[in-house]
C-alpha cells in the first residue's frame, strides 16, 4: 500500500488536497511549500510540472506554468528537489502533468524516479486510458503508484466503471466540463451528477476538484464527496509577498 | 488504404487521442459517428452540390507553360486559390458544418493562423446561420489584418490568443479550453490534419477532393493519371494531405511536402517541423513536433502564418518516417521571392504558405518528360501587406 492508499484507508470524509505548481512562484521553495501545507493540516498534495501548452488549464495555471518555465524548472529539476522530500514531508504526494514532458523523460524511468524520491501517485490529463491500460499500467504498478483518472459531468456510466477499474486510489471528480480555475456552480444539474456517482456505489472513493477555492465549495464538495481539491485559489496565493507564511491561514480558512 | 488510419486512431507510431477527460464525450462522439455520416448518400449529396455550385469546385488544374518552361517539366498548377474564400480551407469547413449540423450542434468554434480557416469557417457558419466563434494569436491578428476584418464582416467572433507565442498553437490552445468548457452544443471546426483522432482522418477525407480532382484532369491533359512528381506546402498539412491521398498508394508517385525553414532551419527562427522536431504530444496527437529535451513546444517562426506551427499532421509525421514523402524546407527570402516570380511568370500573386512549395521547384532535378502537380494552396491577397513591405512596392 502506497501512503495515499493508506491515507484513503484510514481517513474517509473531509479530505483536503491542495495543487501547486513546482518552480513557482520561486525555482527551489517546491519542498518548503509542501512542508508548510503538511503542518497547516492539508491532507495529501499534488505538485504540478509545468507545460508549455497546458490545454485543461484556466489563466492561474497557464501563469503559474509560464512562471515556472521561465525559472528553469523542468521534470530533472523537481526530482532533484523531491530527493530529500520523505526527510521532510509525510503526507502523500501526487504529480500532476501533461504527457509529452513525461514522454521526452521517459515514461519507465519517471515512474522509477517518482516512486524513488517518494511519490505516491500521478495525474496525467492527457494520457488516455487506452494507452495507459495497453502501454503504461505496468510501470505505474511495479513502481507502486497510484494512476489517478478524471471523470467529468459527461462521463458515462460505462467508462466510469472502466475508470474505477483502473484506479487504485480515487477518482477525480471534477465538478463540470471545464478548465481549472472556475467557479463551482452547485445547479440541479450537478448535485444529480454528485448523486449518480455515490449510487454507483464505486470501489474508490471520489475526490471533488475544480472550483474548489474557499471553505463553502470545500464543504458543499465534502457533502458528496470524500474531500476536495484547491488548486488555482492556492496558487494565487502563491503570487502573494511572505506566501510560506500565509499557507496556515489559508488552510484554515478553507477547512477551519 | 495503406497509409490510412488503423481502427485505433494511429498512423504507425503516430496518432491517437491525447486528450483531457473533458473532451472525451466530444470526440468520442465524433469518432462513432463521422464515417456514417459522412458516408451517408445525402450528406455526400450535399457536401458534392456546396463544392460545385458554392465553392466553384472542380478547381482547375492548369497547366502553367511558362513555369513549364522554366524548369523543364511539365508544371500543373491546382488552383485551390480560386476557390470561394481563397484558399482550400473551405473544402474542409463545407465538410464539417455539414457534420456539426448533423450532430446537432449550435454553435462552431475554430482556431486560425493566415486567418484563410478561419474566414472559411466564418462563411459556412453565415451559410448556415450557426454562431461563429474564431481563435486566432495576437500576433496573428495584426499581420493578417483583412483576414480579421473578412470574419468580422461575415458575422463571426474573433477572439484573440495572447498566451505564448501568440500565434496558430496559442489559438489551438484556446479553441481546445473553449470546447472543454462548451461540451455539448459545441463543435470544434479543426483547421488541419491535426488534432486527437478522428480529426486527421477526417480532414483528409474532406481535403482529399483535390487529389480526387487532379487525377481526372491529369488524365485529360496529358493521357495519364499519375504524375511523376505531386508539391505541396506544409504547416499542420492539410492541403499537402489532400493533394498526397489519391496518390499515396501509387507509389511510383514521388510526393513531396514543403515545410517553412523562416530564416533558416539552424536559425533559431524556424518552423521546419521534420527537421527540428522530435516524437511526441501535441494538441491531442502523438506526432513529430518542435520540443525542448525536457518536452517543452518550441514556439517556431515563419513569415507565413499558416506554417508557423510547431508539429505536424500524425499522418505526415507517417510518411515521412517510412519515407514515402519526402519532407523538405524554405526559408522566408526564396518562399517570398517564389511568389514575386509565380505573380510575374504566371500573373496568379499566391499566398506565402503556397510560395513554400513553388520555391521548392527550384531545387528539384525533372525530366523533360515529367509531369508534376503542384498545389496552389492559397491566393496572395491577404499577404499584399508582407509582399509590399519586402519588395519595397
Amino acid at each position: 500500500m502506497n501512503r495515499l492508499q493508506n491515507l484513503f484507508h484510514t481517513k474517509k470524509t473531509n479530505l483536503l488536497s491542495i495543487y501547486y505548481t513546482a518552480g513557482y512562484p520561486e525555482l527551489n521553495t517546491t519542498v518548503d511549500i509542501a512542508e508548510a501545507l503538511e503542518k497547516a493540516g492539508a491532507d495529501f498534495l499534488e505538485i504540478g510540472f509545468p507545460y508549455s501548452d497546458p490545454v485543461a488549464d484556466g489563466p492561474t495555471i497557464q501563469h503559474s506554468s509560464e512562471t515556472a518555465l521561465q525559472n528553469g524548472m523542468t521534470v530533472h529539476v523537481l526530482f532533484e528537489q523531491l530527493k530529500d522530500l520523505r526527510k521532510r514531508v509525510n503526507i502523500p504526494i501526487l504529480l500532476m502533468g501533461y504527457v509529452n514532458p513525461i514522454l521526452q523523460y521517459g515514461i519507465e524511468k519517471f515512474c522509477k524516479t517518482a516512486s524513488e524520491v517518494g511519490v505516491d501517485g500521478i495525474i496525467v490529463p492527457d494520457l488516455p486510458m487506452y494507452e495507459y491500460e495497453a502501454l503504461y499500467s505496468k510501470y505505474f504498478l511495479d513502481n507502486n503508484l497510484s494512476n489517478i483518472f478524471l471523470v467529468t459531468p459527461q462521463t458515462s456510466a460505462d467508462r466510469i466503471r472502466k475508470i474505477d477499474e483502473l484506479s487504485n486510489s480515487f477518482i477525480y471528480l471534477l465538478s463540470s466540463s471545464s478548465i481549472t480555475g472556475g467557479s463551482l456552480n452547485v445547479s440541479t444539474n450537478i448535485e444529480d451528477y454528485y448523486k449518480r456517482i455515490k449510487a454507483m456505489e464505486l470501489n474508490n472513493p471520489a475526490i471533488i476538484g475544480f472550483g474548489i477555492s474557499n471553505n463553502a465549495t470545500f464543504t458543499k464538495a465534502c457533502e458528496y464527496a470524500s474531500g476536495a481539491i484547491v488548486g488555482s485559489a492556492f496558487v494565487k496565493l502563491l503570487a502573494e509577498d511572505n506566501y510560506l507564511e500565509k499557507i496556515p491561514a489559508f488552510v484554515k480558512a478553507i477547512r477551519p | 488504404m495503406k497509409y490510412g488510419v488503423n481502427e485505433l486512431g494511429y498512423y504507425g507510431d503516430f496518432g491517437g487521442a491525447y486528450i483531457p477527460e473533458m473532451l472525451y464525450p466530444n470526440v468520442e462522439e465524433l469518432r462513432q459517428q463521422y464515417l456514417n455520416i459522412i458516408n451517408d448518400a445525402g450528406f455526400r449529396a450535399e457536401f458534392d452540390q456546396l463544392l460545385k455550385d458554392y465553392v466553384g469546385r472542380p478547381s482547375p488544374l492548369y497547366h502553367a507553360k511558362r513555369y513549364s518552361e522554366k524548369y523543364g517539366a511539365n508544371i500543373f498548377f491546382k488552383r485551390e486559390d480560386l476557390n470561394h474564400t481563397g484558399s482550400h480551407k473551405i473544402n474542409n469547413a463545407i465538410g464539417q458544418i455539414l457534420l456539426a449540423q448533423r450532430l446537432g450542434k449550435k454553435r462552431i468554434i475554430a482556431e486560425t493562423g493566415a486567418g484563410q480557416h478561419g474566414v472559411a469557417t466564418a462563411t459556412v457558419c453565415a451559410l448556415m446561420g450557426l454562431e461563429c466563434i474564431v481563435y486566432m494569436g495576437e500576433i496573428d491578428m495584426a499581420r493578417q489584418a483583412p483576414n480579421v476584418a473578412r470574419m468580422k464582416m461575415l458575422g463571426a467572433k474573433v477572439v484573440s490568443a495572447t498566451s505564448g507565442s501568440k500565434t496558430l498553437k496559442d489559438a489551438t490552445n484556446e479553441a481546445m479550453r473553449d470546447w472543454i468548457a462548451n461540451p455539448v452544443d459545441t463543435h470544434y471546426i479543426i483547421g488541419s490534419v491535426v488534432g486527437p483522432y478522428p480529426y486527421p482522418d477526417m480532414v483528409a477525407r474532406f481535403q482529399s477532393i483535390i487529389s480526387l480532382e487532379a487525377k481526372r484532369q491529369l488524365l485529360e491533359h496529358t493521357g495519364k493519371e499519375l504524375p511523376e512528381y505531386v508539391m505541396a506546402c506544409v504547416g499542420g498539412g492539410s492541403n499537402a494531405m489532400g493533394m498526397f491521398y489519391h496518390f499515396l498508394d501509387n507509389e511510383s508517385v514521388r510526393l513531396v511536402a514543403v515545410e517553412a525553414a523562416g530564416k533558416g532551419v539552424d536559425s533559431g527562427h524556424s518552423a521546419a517541423t521534420t527537421f527540428l522536431g522530435r516524437e511526441g504530444v501535441l494538441h491531442g496527437s502523438r506526432t513529430i513536433l518542435m520540443q525542448t529535451d525536457d518536452g517543452q513546444v518550441v514556439e517556431p517562426y515563419s513569415v507565413s502564418a499558416g506554417l508557423d506551427y510547431p508539429g505536424i499532421g500524425p499522418q505526415h509525421a507517417h510518411l515521412y518516417k517510412i519515407n514515402r514523402a519526402q519532407y523538405v524546407s524554405i526559408t522566408d527570402d526564396k518562399a517570398l521571392q517564389a511568389g514575386l516570380l509565380c505573380s510575374q511568370l504566371e500573373g496568379i500573386i499566391p499566398a506565402i504558405e503556397t510560395a513554400h512549395a513553388l520555391a521548392q521547384l527550384e531545387k528539384m532535378q525533372f525530366k523533360a518528360s515529367d509531369n508534376v502537380i503542384i498545389c496552389i494552396s492559397g491566393r496572395g491577397d491577404k499577404d499584399l501587406e508582407t509582399y509590399i513591405k519586402y519588395f519595397g512596392f
